[in-house]
């Protein structure tokens, strides 16, 4: 039987104790000894967050198809275990082998969101790894980190020995193959982060180092270290049918956020919304074929026994065989006991008889994601959504039996007026409006609800509004509360809701995303004094961040409200996403034009994804 | 057609709650391709129930769940096929045919065998003083407790709800666990009355034992595993059906 790494009173005490003893149906069950590489794979949040990432389990997968590497998983402790670990001084583990985390080759961190950095520290930390990569000896594991947030990785950059840019199916191998080598040949920890910074897609922050201008913006970036490349250029799969994906994902016991099969439809996204930086850096649009989708949906609806299937992309809407695979889901799977969920779809006469087929049409609402209340802000954004087509929609919708609306907008976009604002209230209204016009008294099931929410506008680098100017707290609360305002004038007041997110949070993600080598003090002595689990509300706790701001002389206004020049150099400008800083330039500039960009399927606007070599930039050309 | 499924809950998997371990079965049965029931309706579910909730912490050699299928293989068909997608630490036992008109399980729990062990770092110095007094204790006409009600506290005799209660030395006892020689010491074997009314637990007969005769006792002092699961007159619920 397995030995876990935590006594029974310590798994009886705390909340969930299935999160750390693993065994979960496709669980992955090595020997150490018998391969040449431990690596660790970290989600820096809890369980149920971690285990729902597709990309993890896509690398998982990836990872121990090699007979060489034992890759296992490790998640942030819970604050209950966090608590005990430190009274009792208990190591750090991976959930496969309940090895301490110190004992591995790799410790790989995925970084998905800016407010996961201090559980980043608390691993390393409860891992007995120490924190800053200068510290490091000969017997620590090499901490490697990857996804979107490493697109400025600058925040991160003492904490790391190197970040993968990128897409991680591509040079991992190489990477192994690399570390390998080197072991063999005796080199040094040293010697391997030289190698491995003339890999492509490969960053080790200490071989640069980062010039100042007295105003502490960026004078010059470059590298100290002659293994090391001047641009680093992120990696791709250009064809995703070559590319490794999963036919045995991990079960887990307890329920988790994402409790089903996800099938990955397609990579990148054609819309080009100026504030998003996972349609700037997955560029260009790569599609799966159907034939493998349906080929990896049998699979994995067997080896896993999930009841539900999901589809995930960025706007499921512009997969070109959209019917195909719906119509394949509905066909294969419908009626038999597996439930069929479809998330970002359009909401046209396609999609809302796709979903009156599967969904219980009165338990589910509809969401439109607008994203700005008026047609001028949408197109300063970009976001091809305009009111007609929403309301269209929902009269649609409301025919079909819902009666339930759920709206997403932002608030603290550039160029953003009054008149923006109040429109996410008269919006919210015209949709209330369509129904009651559209339904007869007779018919209707009850009241309509419109929610909507908004979030706040953090800018983020790799994308046009990378120059932009991100509000303060005040004013976003401001914002907030002149919408609310509007909310309350309008006639249907009692039909309609509105939310808006926190603002501290923002603030601190605005610091965190456009941050620079300066802002890694920040981090470290937030997390010293308790900082952890900053994105759950019920943990986070601002005035340590704010304190830890004025210990370390760092201002927030430099990062977050400060108008930036269009020459500066940017923390992230050494890497290479495949949009060019030319055409986020352009953008940059149309979205003050107020000028629309066609979609890359419309016409293609030289944003330098080209050069991959494939995806939607070579559509229907032979 | 109505099955009665008798498992396993070993190890590790001690720690998974039984809500997890229903909705374990559901996929299980999926990976197996069982060819169950479903309810009608917009959701369809699995038709499904287990016997009696197992406390997360206890493992046990003896636990149930019914369902309803279309089609079946020969029972040792399908036990093969559900051990071939088990987790490690569950492990299914009988998959047996019950008549049309089989009461499902959780109505028939009546009474369900214990085996407790000491964990590693809580035994008594004196451990055979400690089961001679539990024999003794056992032998009493009534043990009253106090149980903690909604409107306070409450006199209770539990005594009437210990059916059996004895010393397991060695592999031979029959009232030893398959899996004896994983505990490598003494057993205390009790059989007590279980189900939504007069329900108890092991431990709380222990507890009441070991605060009358002055020994420690927390939570963790006994590892728990529950072996069998009876209906009235002590028929084991795997002997309401046949083997297909």
């Amino acid at each position: 039987m397995k030995k876990l790494a935590l006594s029974d009173e310590i798994l009886l005490s705390i909340d969930k104790p299935a999160r750390y003893i693993g065994g979960e149906i496709n669980e992955v069950v090595k020997d150490p000894k018998h391969v040449d590489i431990r690596f660790a794979m970290c989600f820096p949040d809890v369980y149920e967050i971690g285990m729902s990432h597709l990309g993890m389990q896509i690398l998982y997968s990836m990872f121990n198809s090699r007979d060489d590497v034992y890759c296992e998983r490790v998640f942030s402790p819970w604050t209950d275990l966090d608590k005990v670990m430190r009274e009792k001084d208990i190591p750090l583990f991976s959930l496969e082998s309940q090895d301490p985390i110190k004992k591995f080759d790799f410790l790989g961190i995925t970084i998905q969101y800016e407010m996961c950095y201090t559980n980043i520290l608390q691993v390393l930390d409860l891992s007995h790894i120490p924190l800053h990569a200068a510290d490091r000896g000969e017997e620590d594991p090499i901490v490697i980190g990857g996804g979107p947030c490493t697109y400025n990785p600058e925040p991160l950059a003492d904490f790391f020995d190197m970040f993968y840019i990128g897409e991680g199916e591509t040079v991992y191998d190489r990477l192994f193959d690399c570390y390998k080598e080197n072991k063999k040949q005796g080199g040094s920890r040293k010697d391997f982060l030289e190698k491995a910074a003339e890999l492509p897609g490969i960053y080790v922050p200490s071989f640069y180092e980062t010039v100042y201008h007295e105003d502490g913006t960026i004078q010059s970036f470059s590298p100290v270290n002659s293994h090391a490349k001047p641009t680093v250029t992120k990696e791709l799969v250009v064809s995703m049918d070559d590319a490794p994906y999963i036919e045995k994902p991990l079960v887990p016991f307890i329920k988790v956020t994402q409790d089903r099969v996800v099938l990955e439809i397609m990579r990148g996204c054609i819309r080009g919304c100026r504030f998003c930086q996972a349609g700037c850096v997955y560029r260009p649009l790569r599609e799966r074929s159907l034939d493998k989708l349906k080929e990896y949906a049998y699979k994995m609806l067997k080896s896993t026994g999930h009841e539900e299937i999901s589809l995930s992309s960025l706007s499921s809407s512009d997969y070109t065989d959209l019917e195909g695979i719906v119509n394949f889901l509905i066909e294969e799977f419908h009626g038999k006991g597996v439930n069929i969920s479809l998330p970002s779809l359009r909401i046209d006469a396609f999609s809302l008889d796709v979903m009156s087929k599967i969904q219980d049409v009165k338990k589910s609402s509809l969401t439109f994601a607008p994203e700005a209340g008026s047609q001028r802000l949408r197109d300063v954004i970009n976001k091809g959504l305009t009111e007609e087509v929403i309301l269209k929609g929902a009269a649609e919708a409301f025919h079909g039996g819902w009666n339930r609306v759920k709206l997403y907008f932002m608030l603290g976009l550039p160029t953003e007026t009054v008149e923006d604002m109040e429109g996410i209230a008269l919006l919210s209204e015209k949709v209330a409006e369509t129904y009651y016009d559209e339904i007869p008294k007779e018919e209707r099931h009850g009241r309509v609800q419109v929610v909507a929410s908004s979030s706040f506008f953090v800018p983020k680098p790799f994308t046009p509004f990378q120059w932009a100017r991100m509000c303060t707290k005040e004013e976003f609360l401001e914002r907030a509360a002149i919408v609310k305002q509007k909310f309350k004038e309008m006639k249907n007041y009692k039909s309609l809701k509105y939310n808006w997110h926190e603002a501290d949070l923002t603030v601190l993600e605005g610091v965190l995303a456009r941050g620079d080598r300066k802002v890694g003090a920040v981090i470290e002595t937030a997390y010293k004094n308790g900082a952890l689990y900053d994105s759950w509300s019920e943990s986070f706790r601002n005035e340590i961040w704010m304190d830890a701001f004025e210990r370390c002389g760092v201002s927030i206004d430099f990062y977050t409200t400060r108008t930036r020049s269009l020459d500066e150099i940017f923390p992230w400008d050494f890497i290479d996403a495949g949009v060019s800083k030319d055409f986020l330039k352009r953008e940059w500039l149309e979205a003050s034009a107020e000028r629309v960009t066609p979609n890359c399927r419309q016409k293609c606007s030289a944003c330098g994804a080209r050069k991959f070599g494939g995806g939607v930039c070579f559509e229907n050309k032979n | 057609m109505k099955i009665r499924i008798k498992f396993r809950k070993q190890g590790t998997m001690k720690f998974i709650g039984h809500l997890d371990v229903m909705r374990y079965f559901q996929k299980a049965m999926r990976r197996a391709d069982v060819d169950i029931r479903y309810s009608e309706g917009f959701s369809p579910h699995q038709i499904m129930s287990f016997a009696a909730p197992l406390g997360v912490g206890l493992t046990s050699n003896g636990e149930y769940l019914d369902i309803e299928v279309n089609s079946s293989g020969s029972s040792s068909e399908m036990v093969q096929r559900l051990n071939a997608v088990m987790a490690d630490g569950f492990e299914v036992l009988s998959f047996h045919r019950l008549p049309d008109e089989a009461k499902n399980a959780m109505s028939l729990v009546e009474a369900a065998d214990y085996t407790l062990a000491f964990r590693a770092g809580y035994e008594p110095e004196d451990l055979e003083g400690f089961f001679q007094g539990l024999l003794r204790f056992y032998g009493q006409d009534q043990i009253l407790v106090t149980k903690k009600t909604k409107k306070g506290e409450k006199e209770l005799d539990i005594r009437p709800l210990v059916y059996d209660l004895s010393i397991v030395r060695d592999s031979s006892d029959p009232h030893a666990p398959v899996n004896f020689d994983d505990f490598k010491r003494p057993l205390i074997y009790m059989r007590v009355s279980t189900g939504s009314s007069n329900n108890l637990k092991p431990e709380m007969f222990l507890q009441a034992y070991c605060e009358q005769a002055g020994f420690n006792y927390s939570p963790f002092t006994f590892e728990i595993q529950r072996e069998e699961v009876y209906g009235p007159g002590f028929h084991a619920l795997d002997s309401y059906g046949e083997a297909l």
